[in-house]
């Protein structure tokens, strides 16, 4: 397990993944990635867009978990795009044993798996389920809520790309305000998706007492890793919400994911934090803070909060709004400063 | 050993004999004492070895299951009515991904209006989803169908539901045969999957399958229930070497050899239907009756056999396709071929109606003259639903038509029969 201090001590300024920095780390503490035995639990071939975060994250995700547990691990995956594009018929991605069974029942059906194992004397394999945003917090958020209050020993991580993108990019309840989507279109008085509305999975989530919450990023992806290895060291029902861009659905090149990323990161418009047993225990700092219109202005499913209006005036209440929820994340979860204690025991 | 007990407790025990690992509990009436009774066995310590997991609902119970069952565990649940329902993506799932779950369905009535009382609704609405469907006559053949279905599962890989009539079979007490556990164990051998989720050797299941392949799976759902129509005489003959008594199978034929009149039905209603068949064959009639213990898969041959020298078939249905009429019917007309014989439908017991052997004695009695409509209503209260028919075409803002007629036909409102 990597010591939070190692991701705070060093700053890894040079490239936008971090990563370059690992040299100058620990053996042991070097990102999965850029070890010979990486698992590869994703391997090549799959049929995500260019430049797909999710089809990162889900990597970077599942290597570590293979890494925490020496290969002995099942995964859960909930109808998506994750599931779509790694197994078109007769063809799979997964080097790992993998199960799709429905939309809105992954973690149930992982709660299912988890017995098994422990009824037969095996819970050294150890279970995780995956979903998008969609199947995280709308239809799979009964069972999902479930298997937390039941403190099943299962993983759930949710790769949150703000939309149903495999049915064509509509709302769900991760959308951000003001972003357009197939069902929320940047058309009348309050273009795209609305203010006042939509939740936030991983305070819910803590609001069960679980034992370890994460939120994390592929705009870090040794902290990703980090998180996962680290949440692999509990046992019962444990969360991690990563932040995933996805060029088709938001509207972005190919290449800016990872620079979507960070700057959703370096805004405090996605707060990256810690909690252990519905307390936070640590927040990443923001190194570089920029406006939250450097984030946005990236995606064209934002455009329309840049546009000039007929008297050749920009209407800059929606941005004026989204920042107010990014200084508020910055507040909430002290992203400035070292108010709360960096380190974790 | 002998003992009288409630149906459900029986259920409870057989299960717990046939050792089951994952165990999903959610409650509803009229299934509810099955999955309760378990979990005490579990909770005692009796049946050792079994994680049971209370669940937030019937959609996550199957879920549950389909979880364990994918990682090499023998998997049981019992759930009913809207509980099935609101389960019914999972159901449709398990059976496509080939887990041989067991499941108890205690059947019962689904709303609107709600309804807890018992009829075969809720099964008939999964009749097509892939599971193989069992239905019991009393609570012993419940007791032994439970343990055939474990055995006729694992050796498919196919999900079974066993259907046993809410309240009527769940909450009466009868006399029982509860087997030993070394009987079932002689039974029923450790579940050997066909598939298990395993870091040993990893694969993929439940994959995305376009037009190139779909048909052929779609197709080997069906070659497994056609497999089944064989193996089920087979299971229930090795039951009854192990057991020393007869249940399952696919058909239970009473008195029909030589019977014009040959009356289908599901489930506990067969015990009065063989009274009243008692009754007429004392006074001469040539009547018999046919219960279908095995619905999925239908035994299309076997009921053609049974019907060779049948003259007409009257199916006692305990469900109602609303502008069809009766599912069994429609099941024993295909099975007919190009027998041209009339099958008069009587739905009947709906919603918990009694269906009483005066009545069934007076529709079974016009069959035999062929006096019977092509489908009828047993006991319906014609005044009632032509007085709500008037009434709405009346007035546009008629209200809901439950309650009206609720309040038609309670005594306590004589006011309200206007
Ligand atoms: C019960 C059910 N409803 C709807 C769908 C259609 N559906 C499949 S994937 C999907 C969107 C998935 O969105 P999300 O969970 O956010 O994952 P993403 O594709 O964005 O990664 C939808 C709506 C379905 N398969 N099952
Ligand atoms: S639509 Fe988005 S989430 Fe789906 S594969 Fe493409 S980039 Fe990835
Ligand atoms: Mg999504």
């Amino acid at each position: 397990m990597t010591e939070p201090t190692t991701r705070q001590r060093i700053r890894f300024y040079q490239t936008g993944t971090h990563t370059v920095g690992n040299r100058l780390l620990d053996e042991t503490k070097r990102t999965v990635q850029a070890s010979m035995a990486r698992a590869n639990a994703i391997t090549s071939g799959h049929r995500a867009c260019q430049g797909c975060g999710e089809a990162l994250g889900a990597r970077y995700a599942l290597d570590s978990v293979m890494r925490a547990t020496d290969g002995q691990m099942v995964a859960i995956n909930a109808t998506g795009c994750l599931e779509v594009f790694t197994t078109p018929y007769p063809e799979t991605s997964w080097q790992i044993p993998w199960l799709h069974s429905l939309f809105g029942n992954a973690p149930a059906v992982a709660t299912g798996v988890a017995a098994a194992l422990r009824v037969k004397g095996r819970d050294g394999v150890r279970v995780i389920a995956q979903g998008g945003d969609g199947g995280t917090t709308d239809i799979g958020f009964g069972c999902l809520s479930g298997m937390f209050e039941r403190n099943d020993d299962v993983l759930y991580i949710c790769y949150d790309n703000e939309g149903y993108m495999n049915t064509g990019v509509q709302r769900s309840s991760a959308t951000p305000p003001t972003a357009r989507t197939a069902t929320t279109p940047a058309l009348g008085e309050q273009p795209g998706n609305v203010f006042g509305t939509g939740k936030n999975l991983p305070l819910i989530a803590m609001a069960h007492n679980i034992p370890y919450v994460a939120t994390a990023s592929v705009a870090d992806l040794h902290d990703l890793e980090a998180k996962v290895s680290k949440a692999m060291s509990f046992r019962g029902a444990r969360y991690i919400h990563i932040m995933v861009p996805c060029p088709l659905g938001w509207g972005s090149a190919a290449d800016a994911t990872i620079r979507i990323a960070r700057m959703a990161v370096e805004s405090g418009f996605f707060p990256l934090f810690e909690a252990e047993y519905g307390e936070i225990t640590a927040s990443n700092k923001i190194r570089r803070r920029v406006p939250v219109s450097e984030y946005l202005k990236l995606q064209r499913r934002f455009a329309h909060l840049f546009k000039k209006g007929p008297d050749g005036e920009e209407d800059t209440e929606g941005l004026d709004r989204l920042q107010k929820m990014a200084d508020a994340n910055i507040a909430r979860f002290n992203l400035l400063d070292d108010g709360i204690a960096q380190g974790t025991s | 050993m002998l003992k009288q007990l409630e149906g459900s407790q029986a259920v409870a025990e057989a299960v717990a004999f046939c050792r089951p690992e994952v165990v999903c509990a959610y409650p509803i009436t009229p299934q509810t004492h099955i999955v309760e009774g378990v979990g005490a066995l579990v909770k005692a310590g009796t049946l050792e070895n079994c994680e049971y997991i209370n669940v937030e609902s019937e959609f996550a119970a199957l879920s549950v299951a389909i979880g364990a069952s994918a990682a090499g565990a023998r998997a049981y649940t019992a759930t009913a009515s809207q509980g099935l329902l609101f389960m019914a993506e999972a159901v449709y799932n398990a059976a496509g991904l080939g887990l041989p779950i067991v499941m108890t369905i205690g059947n019962r009535a689904i709303g609107a209006p709600i309804n807890i009382w018992n009829d075969h609704t809720d099964s008939m609405s999964m009749k097509d989803s892939g599971w193989i469907q069992l239905f019991a006559e009393n609570n012993q053949e419940a007791v032994d169908l439970h343990i055939q279905a474990f055995r006729l599962a694992e050796e498919l890989s196919c999900p079974v539901m066993v259907c046993m009539d809410g309240f009527i079979l769940t909450h009466a007490y009868e006399r029982i045969d509860v087997p030993a556990q070394e009987e079932v164990d002689a039974f029923l051998p450790p579940f050997e999957p066909v598939q298990v989720l395993d870091p040993v050797e990893p694969y993929s299941i439940g994959a995305m399958v376009g037009p190139d392949a779909f048909t052929e799976v779609r197709y080997l759902a069906h070659d497994k229930q056609l497999q089944a129509l064989r193996l089920i005489p087979e299971i229930a003959e090795v039951f009854k070497d192990v057991f020393g008594r007869e249940s399952g199978g696919l058909l239970h034929p009473y008195r029909t050899e030589d019977a014009e009149t040959v009356v289908i039905a599901l489930g506990s209603v067969n015990g009065t239907i063989k009274e009243v068949i008692d009754q007429m064959r004392d006074d001469g009639a040539a009547i018999g009756s046919l219960s279908i213990c095995s619905f999925r898969p239908f035994p299309y041959q076997a009921i053609a056999a049974a019907l060779a020298g049948a003259k007409r078939v009257v199916v006692i249905e305990k469900s109602l396709a609303p502008g069809h009429g009766g599912m069994v019917a429609s099941d024993v007309r295909m099975a007919l071929g190009q027998k041209d014989i009339p099958v008069y439908t009587a739905i009947a017991g709906l919603g918990g109606r009694p269906i009483t052997a005066a009545s069934l004695m007076e529709v079974f009695t016009a069959a035999a003259e062929d006096r019977l409509p092509d489908m009828q209503f047993l006991d319906l209260d014609y005044a009632a639903v032509e007085h709500e028919i008037a009434r709405a075409r009346a007035t546009r803002r008629s209200g809901p038509t439950a309650e009206n007629v609720l309040r038609q036909l309670s005594p306590r409102h004589p006011a309200a029969k206007i």
